[in-house]
């Protein structure tokens, strides 16, 4: 186990490095950060300034590593366009977006989980056609446009609902379905498959043949080899989720992350926008870090290979 | 349909026993599979919107008219023939940014899985077929790849170089191979391990003989499998980026940036939203229940 952790954990540094990499050349080569800072209209001299206020005439490497380093103590440099410390801003702004990516994750769990077992259970018949449909259908919606429906709906004409903002529980129910329901399909899938491969199997038939109860074999043998697989998916889901949240809250207007990367995106304000990418690239290395060491936790065969 | 021809078999018993072919047997099956069918026939609906779109539209999608802004659609009370789906609040026909709208969609989905399916299908081969260290760095780059947020990074890297078609197709086309990677590599491991690929190369096929003429063929079902999941994934990708306002530009009809434009209005005037939003639900859900009606039809046991 020790050495099966130290792996992975060293291929999740690795990764991490590369990840930082490509996001730092990706918004740097994409376009001149000094023009755009220097603002429209600006003379060359004043872009110049800029340029060699901030460093961008070195190469870039060395640009990198400057960063990086820095990044590594926490330091994602100011904001140029707000003139705070970008840390600062990233830690008012990461509650939100936690709460809102743990509930989605809640949320799909609850609805994919049981509705899977069921689905699994009584293949072919209409509950089987109910979980296929909104999995169909899940896949297929735009969760954006899903917001809106909600909103339209739930906000404007039953007037359940506040639309925007993020002050109560009760501002987190409609974004928390719209983005829950988006990662639902895939966790449904799994879960239906997986109970119906371990229903399949000799040692169920052994658990029925012993007279043992039908909730025990469902959920003691069962659920708990076919849960398996469920736990990757699910960090790989939030993992998505906080990335995908960037639509979600500029609907919502909720102050999270995915907010302020899209007002830092829309400003150009490049050094906000690199520490989001980063800072959800390393949750989600993370969050498949720790479903990798428990998947290998909970199935011995997965240590040793 | 026409009705299916059997094959005689000679059982060598004096009995006359009547096999189906393979290909009769999968069209036998995509006769019978719903999702299949229903699937087919809605991207076929759209397909035809997006061909005939100047027969469709009875008016300039980009033709201004201020005096007839936000006319309902022709269901509400004050609608009129005139524009079926009603004028947005530029006075533009709904009707006819919805029609031209298609053919973004459409050109987006099918040319982003287009570069997707290059870039993936390479690196899967590759992976699949050679294993060991190319193995390990094509499993090393989609790892990288699925621990970049792709949504995100998109909207920036579209946003710093601007939006247009091309930025936007190229863009995501480079994010969304991952699929592809995964899918093929798995599949081309299979593939590889069997008798007649090994008796090919004993029989001194080159590499790329052996690839493209002996695997190849039969990776083509995964491939439009994962194609048309793709393009569904690429369509919904661009409409969410165009509804930030980081992908398509104004004044397209693109149904992204249709649902953003009637965002702000939507309170009092919901079928702004809810049209092109259907639009897109009803392509995208085509596309997926053909994609996984093609995969039921084509597996070997041909599940149900």
């Amino acid at each position: 186990m020790l050495i099966y952790t130290l792996k992975r954990l060293g291929l999740a540094l690795i990764v991490m490095v590369t990840v930082s990499l490509i996001s730092f050349m990706l918004l740097r080569v994409s376009g001149d950060p000094a023009i755009s800072l220097a603002g429209e209209g600006a003379s060359n001299e004043e872009i110049e300034f800029v340029r060699e206020q901030y460093g961008f005439d070195r190469p870039l490497i060395i640009q990198y590593f400057e960063w990086a380093g820095r990044a590594i103590h926490g330091d994602f440099g100011n904001s140029p366009y707000l003139n705070q410390p970008v840390a600062q801003m990233l830690r008012e702004r990461m509650g939100v977006t936690m709460t809102l990516g743990i509930c989605a994750l809640s949320f799909a769990m609850i609805l994919s989980i049981p509705l899977g077992m069921l689905a699994a259970v009584r293949p072919n018949t209409w509950i089987d056609r109910i979980a296929l449909s909104i999995s169909v259908m899940g896949q297929a919606m735009p969760s954006f446009w899903f917001g809106l429906i909600l909103i339209i709906f739930f906000g404007v004409y039953l007037r359940w609902l506040p639309i925007s903002g993020s002050d109560t529980w009760r501002h987190f129910i409609m974004p928390t379905i719209a983005l829950g329901y988006y990662a639902t399909p895939a966790i449904m899938r799994l879960v239906r498959s997986g109970m119906m491969e371990v229903l399949a199997s000799d040692h169920i038939r052994t658990a029925r043949a012993k007279g043992l109860r039908w909730p025990k074999i469902l959920f003691k043998h069962t659920l708990r080899n076919a849960i398996i697989p469920v736990v990757a998916v699910a960090a790989v889901q939030l993992g998505f989720m906080l990335g995908g949240s960037i639509v979600i809250e500029s609907i919502f207007a909720l102050n999270g992350l995915g907010n302020l990367a899209w007002v830092s995106i829309s400003r150009s304000d490049l050094p906000v926008v690199q520490a989001i990418v980063l800072l959800l690239s390393t949750i989600y290395i993370f969050l498949t870090f720790m479903a990798d060491l428990c998947n290998a936790f909970l199935d011995p065969r997965i240590r040793s290979s | 349909m026409t009705p299916i021809q059997q094959q005689q078999f000679d059982s060598g018993l004096g009995l006359d026993v009547v096999f189906p072919t393979p290909g009769q047997i999968m069209r036998q099956r995509m006769m019978t599979h719903k999702g299949f069918i229903i699937g087919g026939v809605m991207v076929l609906m759209v397909f035809m919107v997006a061909v005939f779109a100047p027969y469709i539209a009875r008016h300039d999608p980009y033709h201004q008219d201020l005096s007839n802004r936000m006319i309902p659609p022709v269901w509400s009370e004050t609608g009129t023939w005139d524009h079926p789906l009603g004028t947005d609040n530029m006075g533009r026909d709904y009707l006819s940014r919805l029609a031209y709208g298609s053919r973004i969609s459409l050109l987006i989905g099918f040319s982003c899985m287009a570069i997707a399916a290059v870039i993936g299908i390479s690196l899967g081969l590759v992976a699949g077929y050679f294993g060991g260290i190319a193995d390990m760095i094509v499993s090393f780059i989609i790892t990288v790849r699925l621990a970049l947020p792709a949504v995100l990074v998109a909207i920036a890297v579209v946003a710093i170089i601007g939006g247009s078609k091309h930025v936007v197709i190229i863009v995501l086309g480079c994010l969304i191979w991952d699929r592809f990677a995964v899918i093929l590599r798995a599949t081309t491991q299979q593939i590889r391990a069997m008798d007649y690929v090994q008796a090919a190369r004993a029989a001194g096929c080159s590499v790329i003989w052996l690839m493209v003429r002996e695997i190849m063929p039969n990776l083509f079902n995964s491939i439009v499998i994962v194609a048309t999941l793709e393009i569904g994934r690429a369509i919904l990708l661009e409409a969410a980026l165009s509804f930030l306002g980081m992908g398509i530009q104004p004044p397209t009809p693109s149904w992204g940036l249709m649902i953003s434009e009637g965002k702000d209005l939507m309170l009092f005037d919901p079928y702004l939203v809810t049209i092109p939003g259907v639009a897109l639900f009803f392509l995208v859900l085509g596309m997926n229940l053909f994609g996984d009606g093609l995969r039921d039809v084509t597996s070997p046991e041909g599940r149900s």
